[in-house]
Formats: C-alpha cells, sequence, structure tokens
C-alpha cells in the first residue's frame, strides 16, 4: 500500500511539474533539419540558416523566450518531438491528417505547391503515360512522398532518401530521371544553382490538401496546446510588423506565404 | 503498439529481407573467393606482392563502411571520367555500389582472418609436408588451406554476422533492405517501434540461422576437438 501511494505521489508530483511547465516557456528547443535549402541549410562556417531558421528566431523573439536550435534528421522529426528531445519544430512541416494524428500544429507560416522536375529535353508534355516507368526521388517521410505512392507508386520507380541534398546529388549523377519535392526548394535549392541548369520544372502546380494539407506550420507535442497558441500569436505578430516580410525577402521574389 | 500496421505491410518486409539476403550472401561470397588468394599471397615472402594487399586491408578495416558506401555512391558519380565510362551503367545503380562496397570491406576482413589462420599453422605439419616432397602448391591445397579453414571459422562466423548487420547501411542509398522497410513503414505511420523491432526480429532469426548452420558445420570440421564420446566414457569409468 505505502509502495503505491508512493507511486500515485510521484506521478502527481510528475504531472504537476509538467503542469508547472507547460505554464511559462522560458526556453523553447526548436528541431530544425538543416538540409532543406532555402528554408533550412549549414553555412561553410557551420552555422545553420535559411528561411525556416529566420523565422524561428524571428518567432522566439517576438514570443519572448530563449530560442534553442536542435539539428535533426527529417524521417526522425517527429519521433524525436514526441520524445522531448526539442518542443516544436519548425522545419518545413505541411499540416496534414496524417500527422495531425501524432502532434498538434500552429497556424501556417507559409505554402507553396509542390512540382516535379526533370532533364531538359526528356520529357515533352507532363502525363501519367509519359511518367510511367521512370524513377523519381523524393525525400523519405515527406507529404511527396505519401503524394507519390499513392498516385504513381504502380507507374514508377520510387527512390526515398533522407536528405533533400542527397536528393539532388543523385538526380544530377543520372541515377533518377524525376524529382518531386517543394517547388521553391526545387527552385532555390537545385534549379538556379550551377549543377541545376539543366533542368527544369515539369507538369502542374500539386497542391491537393487531401496529400499536401493547408500550408507549412509549426509542429508541438499534442499536450502544448499553449505554446501552439504562443506561436500562433507570435505569427501574427511578425507578418503584422514587418519581420516575416524582411525575412522572406532575403531568401525569395515572391509571396511565400499564400492566400 | 499496433502490430496491426506491420501485418498489412509485411510485402515491404519480405521485399527488403529479399534483398537483404541477396546482398550478404553475394558479398560474402565475392568476400570470400578473393580473400583466399588474397590471404595467401600476403602471407607469402614477398614484400612487392604484400604491401599492397597490406593497404588494402589497412583501408577497409581502417575506415568505417558507412563512409566506404558514401566514397563510392556519391563520391564516384563525382567524376565525369567514370560517368563518361562503360562502367558508369554498373555504378550508376545503388544495388551494384552496394555490392562492391560490402564485397570489398568483407573480403579485406576475410584476408585478414586466413592471413592468420595460415600463419598459425603448426610448423610440424609443414616440415612434414616438405619432408614427403610436396610442392607449395600442393602442400597449401592439402595441408596448409584445410586446417586454417578449420582453424578461421568462428572468427569468420562473426564476420558473417557482422557482414548481415552491416548491411542494413545498404537503405541509407535507397536501398529497399529490410531496414529500407522498416523506415518506410515508420516514415508512413510515424510508428518507430513497432516498425524497427519487426525489423530486429527478421535480423535476429536471419543470424540464428546462420549461427545454427555454422555449429553444424563446426561439430563437424572441429569433432577433434570435441570431448570424447560420454557413453563410451561411462562405460570405461571405474565403478
Amino acid at each position: 500500500m505505502k509502495r503505491i501511494l508512493a507511486v500515485v505521489s510521484m506521478c502527481m508530483f510528475l504531472a504537476a511539474s509538467g503542469l508547472a511547465l507547460a505554464k511559462e516557456w522560458k526556453e523553447v528547443r526548436i528541431g530544425v533539419e538543416g538540409a532543406y535549402p532555402p528554408f533550412s541549410y549549414v553555412q561553410p562556417d557551420g552555422q545553420l540558416a535559411g528561411f525556416d531558421i529566420d523565422i524561428a528566431k524571428a518567432l522566439g523573439k517576438a514570443m519572448g523566450v530563449k530560442v534553442t536550435l536542435v539539428a535533426q534528421d527529417w524521417d526522425g522529426i517527429i519521433p524525436g518531438l514526441l520524445a522531448k528531445k526539442y518542443d516544436a519544430i519548425i522545419a518545413s512541416m505541411s499540416i496534414t491528417e496524417e500527422r495531425l494524428k501524432k502532434v498538434g500544429f500552429s497556424h501556417k507560416y507559409y505554402q507553396t505547391p509542390a512540382k516535379f522536375i526533370i532533364k531538359k529535353g526528356t520529357m515533352e508534355n507532363f502525363s501519367r503515360e509519359a511518367i510511367k516507368g521512370k524513377s523519381v526521388g523524393v525525400q523519405r517521410a515527406t507529404i511527396h512522398d505519401k503524394y507519390l505512392t499513392d498516385n504513381y507508386g504502380k507507374d514508377v520507380t520510387i527512390k526515398r532518401y533522407g536528405t533533400q541534398d542527397e536528393a539532388y546529388l543523385d538526380l544530377a549523377a543520372g541515377r533518377v530521371d524525376m524529382l518531386l519535392a517543394d517547388s521553391v526548394a526545387l527552385s532555390d535549392g537545385f534549379l538556379k544553382k550551377p549543377e541545376g541548369k539543366d533542368y527544369m520544372f515539369i507538369g502542374p502546380d500539386l497542391n491537393d490538401p487531401k496529400w499536401f494539407g493547408n500550408g507549412a506550420g509549426i509542429a508541438i507535442r499534442k499536450e502544448d496546446k499553449d505554446l501552439a497558441e504562443m506561436f500562433n500569436k507570435a505569427i501574427d505578430t511578425i507578418r503584422a510588423d514587418g519581420t516575416y516580410k524582411t525575412i522572406q525577402d532575403k531568401y525569395f521574389d515572391f509571396n511565400v506565404y499564400g492566400e | 503498439m499496433d502490430f496491426s500496421i506491420i501485418a498489412g505491410n509485411i510485402d515491404i518486409y519480405l521485399e527488403g529481407l529479399k534483398n537483404t539476403l541477396i546482398l550478404v550472401t553475394i558479398s560474402l561470397a565475392f568476400g570470400l573467393i578473393f580473400a583466399i588468394p588474397l590471404a595467401v599471397l600476403r602471407t607469402s615472402g614477398n614484400q612487392y606482392v604484400q604491401a599492397p594487399i597490406r593497404a588494402f586491408v589497412y583501408f577497409f578495416r581502417g575506415t568505417p563502411l558507412l563512409v566506404q558506401m558514401f566514397l563510392v555512391y556519391y563520391g564516384f558519380g563525382q567524376f565525369d571520367l567514370l560517368k563518361e565510362s562503360f562502367l558508369w551503367p554498373l555504378f550508376k545503380e545503388a544495388y551494384f555500389c552496394a555490392l562492391f562496397t560490402f564485397s570489398l570491406n568483407t573480403c579485406a576482413y576475410t584476408t585478414e582472418i586466413f592471413r592468420g589462420a595460415i600463419v598459425a599453422t603448426p610448423h610440424g605439419e609443414i616440415e612434414a609436408a616438405r619432408a614427403a616432397g610436396m610442392s607449395t602448391f600442393l602442400m597449401l591445397r592439402r595441408i596448409v588451406l584445410p586446417s586454417a579453414f578449420r582453424r578461421a571459422l568462428p572468427a569468420y562466423s562473426n564476420e558473417i554476422i557482422f557482414m548481415l548487420h552491416g548491411s542494413a547501411l545498404a537503405s541509407v542509398i535507397t536501398i529497399i533492405d529490410i531496414t529500407g522497410a522498416a523506415r518506410i513503414v515508420n516514415s508512413r505511420f510515424y510508428s518507430p517501434y513497432e516498425a524497427f523491432l519487426t525489423a530486429a526480429a527478421f535480423y535476429m532469426t536471419i543470424t540464428f540461422t546462420f549461427v545454427f548452420l555454422i555449429r553444424r558445420l563446426e561439430k563437424r570440421w572441429h569433432g577433434h576437438l570435441q570431448p570424447a564420446d560420454q557413453s563410451v566414457t561411462k562405460i570405461e569409468a571405474p565403478v
């Protein structure tokens, strides 16, 4: 009996301390990816940089909390959040039904369509027939992976990569015929670079909410609803005071927030 | 815990199992075939023959398998000379790159295992072979190698298991092996525990099958080292 009491009181203490922590966020650890230019990448000096990183810092400032960035590989990024290695994910993560089963989300902080890219001169018009038998690279565990698997899984050979950067290497080496990814990531991370000069977009803008969700949001653990609220307010703040536009203009020459 | 996910996606695991078995078997076969002559040459007196083999073994034992695989897969792709050569259709394939790296890696370790076993051949056996007038080749074939295989077996069975476990790295370069299958299932359902526990079960099953087979082989090859037959001892023991 004594032991049960001890366990119960221990549990209550832990729960209480958890609540106490949840009430006051002085420091927020944010999981980021670091291999998804121009949203998130590692500079030559080893520092993290990119749109996501700047947004994370700006949001932290707006919330008045200390922000610690934690770099984490993409396919372990949600398990890492659930394991409390960090408190939020700012890594261009689209808000999808599947993910909402495991984590909570803030409102979106940007929204851009997905697209295919291919080597110039290898395909006239995009169609299901035309891409049959091609090998298509995607980043593992992304909305693009799921979209491709669900829609073209039987028509194409899917190659899954841990990071978008590895997919670019293999496209340039001719190991895959096409890539499917976020259009902005593809354009800024590959097409505009010297190694991407022989490649181009093909096919329509893909933004079906069933797969592509409603923009990229900040993922938090489901129980941290207060943190999601803080992020929502902070997104509104930086959009209102011009910080968002300053960051956007640093990386893009168009409206990345969507409508 | 929801293992219905696994049941629903068992075909991905079975494909992974197939790929793992092919990768490991072919790599081990190539590794073994090349390791035997290399080990013999490595123990021969000529240092000009020994030096390159020693360098090869040093490199592959001195660097992580993952680094070797990245060198072959992403590194080789950087050279236009290779990309324009007849070898590129081979190195373009992730499967070939994995086979190539794994074969060289296991070959280096196996060479070292056999070298040790050959060096440990009792002097008397060699002297006896020489006294009987055997040529070097005949002596290798009849005396040195058979006894070296026996001595190498326990260490080599370890190498087989290491190779099996090392093959999990193939999933990094887009190959769907058992680990790759687990990563796909994990990424689709966000359930790392179920996905990787299943992968672990697959690896364990293969490992223990290997261990069982090797133990049978050891019983046969190491028969002379086994304790004497128990039933015989019983009869001989004084009452």
